[in-house]
């Protein structure tokens, strides 16, 4: 029997990266301490700020919630219905009964009912890779949302696997203006909200652990639209190198973070358009034509709806129809 | 024993009296990338799974 590091108890998770197994106790002991450190580090926000999390019904964001409050935080939820069949209702039914049975405030913006269109029809219309279209909407539709209702802060899920793979890409294009606005802290600026990652000291693993010892409902499956995209395979290579050399994740990331940036940044990373846009008044790089959101709405809405089967490709269908069924064919 | 995988979700019988890390090599799955929940308990993955287990794979990556 694995012993836990800390107490001697009954392990429940091997840590590789640490060299060690935990109990349920401390493993949630760990995770604690990292997003707290990760705030202080990081400065990400003081005790009396109004926080809120992008929640998806996934294991990081729904994690970041139950931290957060927690640790005592006023942070609520916002959660954005993305119209991707049975995995966006999945995801608002498991989301919804977080809020309820922890009395938590959950504010909802669906896709379609308040811009017509979902996210599988924008990809389609447009040709966006899905992904881009749900990066764009879900990004616009957070920041907007964290500035109407008056939040001091948003904060996401990303977690060090995310933060590593999106290094690792940039790193591949040797993409210099994207490496320097890598941090998990994005300063306001004109129209956009203060944006944290608080979950960056900790793995992907660690945080399904997380909700596993809480007892946290949330959507194990992928997202139908997400299978096989590029942001995966780097996750599947860093997880290699990590099988070979554990802790290589967490170095590769950590140690940009510690050493890279300063060589980078010159001051702090304020988001900034120089202009509005002339429909919604979100920033934009021009006050002439639309913001990216507003012209993937136009021609999305416009569209007719389409099934999220038809925008997978064969190795997503198939684990579509294993998952959710072939009603939508 | 029972081992239940996803993405595509199935279940597969397998001899038990192996360690879940020997289960996860000879499925070709990576430990960073898996917990092991074994009769419905989260377990480290040098854990013995034995006969009548019934074994979850679940994997952790999110692409989004």
């Amino acid at each position: 029997m694995s012993k836990c590091r800390s107490c001697g108890d009954a392990a429940v998770v091997d840590l590789p990266r640490h060299n060690a197994n935990f109990c349920a106790e401390h493993l949630q002991q760990l995770c604690v301490r990292q997003v707290q450190r990760a705030i202080a580090d990081h400065s990400m926000f003081e005790t009396d700020a109004r926080v809120l999390v992008a929640v998806s019904g996934g294991k990081d964001s729904l994690a970041l919630w139950d931290m957060l409050v927690d640790l005592g935080y006023r942070a609520d939820g916002l959660y954005i219905g993305l119209g991707i069949g049975e995995y966006s209702e999945e995801s608002h039914r498991i989301t919804s009964v977080f809020a309820e049975e922890r009395g938590l405030t959950l504010h909802t913006v669906d896709l379609r009912q308040e811009h017509g269109f979902d996210i599988p029809t924008a990809a389609r219309a447009t040709r966006r890779v899905p992904c881009s279209a749900c990066g764009l909407s879900k990004r616009h539709i957070f920041d907007r949302e964290t500035i109407r209702l008056g939040y001091d802060v948003l904060a996401t899920g990303h977690n060090l696997d995310d933060e590593a793979a999106v290094l690792l890409g940039n790193t591949i294009r040797w993409d210099v203006e994207y490496l320097t606005r890598q941090y998990p802290v994005l300063e306001a600026g004109h129209g956009f909200p203060r944006k944290v990652k608080p979950l960056v000291r900790l793995t992907e693993r660690e945080m399904a652990a997380w909700c596993v010892v809480r007892g946290i409902d949330y959507v194990v499956e992928e997202c139908p639209m997400a299978i096989g995209n590029r942001h995966s395979g780097y996750k599947e290579t860093l997880n290699q190198l990590d099988e070979r050399s554990p802790g290589t994740k967490a170095s590769f990331y950590l140690g940009f973070l510690d050493r890279m940036v300063p060589v980078l940044r010159t001051g702090p990373d304020r988001q900034g358009a120089p202009e509005s846009c002339p429909t919604c008044g979100a920033p934009s790089s021009s006050s002439d034509t639309a913001c990216s959101f507003c012209r993937l709405e136009a021609t999305a809405s416009s569209h007719e709806p389409v099934p999220v089967r038809m925008v997978l490709n064969r190795s997503a269908r198939r684990a579509f129809d294993a998952q959710w069924g072939e009603e939508e064919a | 024993m029972i081992v239940r995988l996803r993405q595509p979700r199935r279940e597969v019988e397998m001899a038990g009296g192996r360690a879940a890390h020997a289960v996860l090599h000879d499925l070709g799955l990576s430990r960073e990338g898996h917990l092991i929940i074994r009769n419905g308990t989260l377990v480290p993955s040098d854990t013995m799974l034995e006969e009548g287990d019934i074994v979850e794979i679940r994997p952790v990556i999110s692409g989004g």
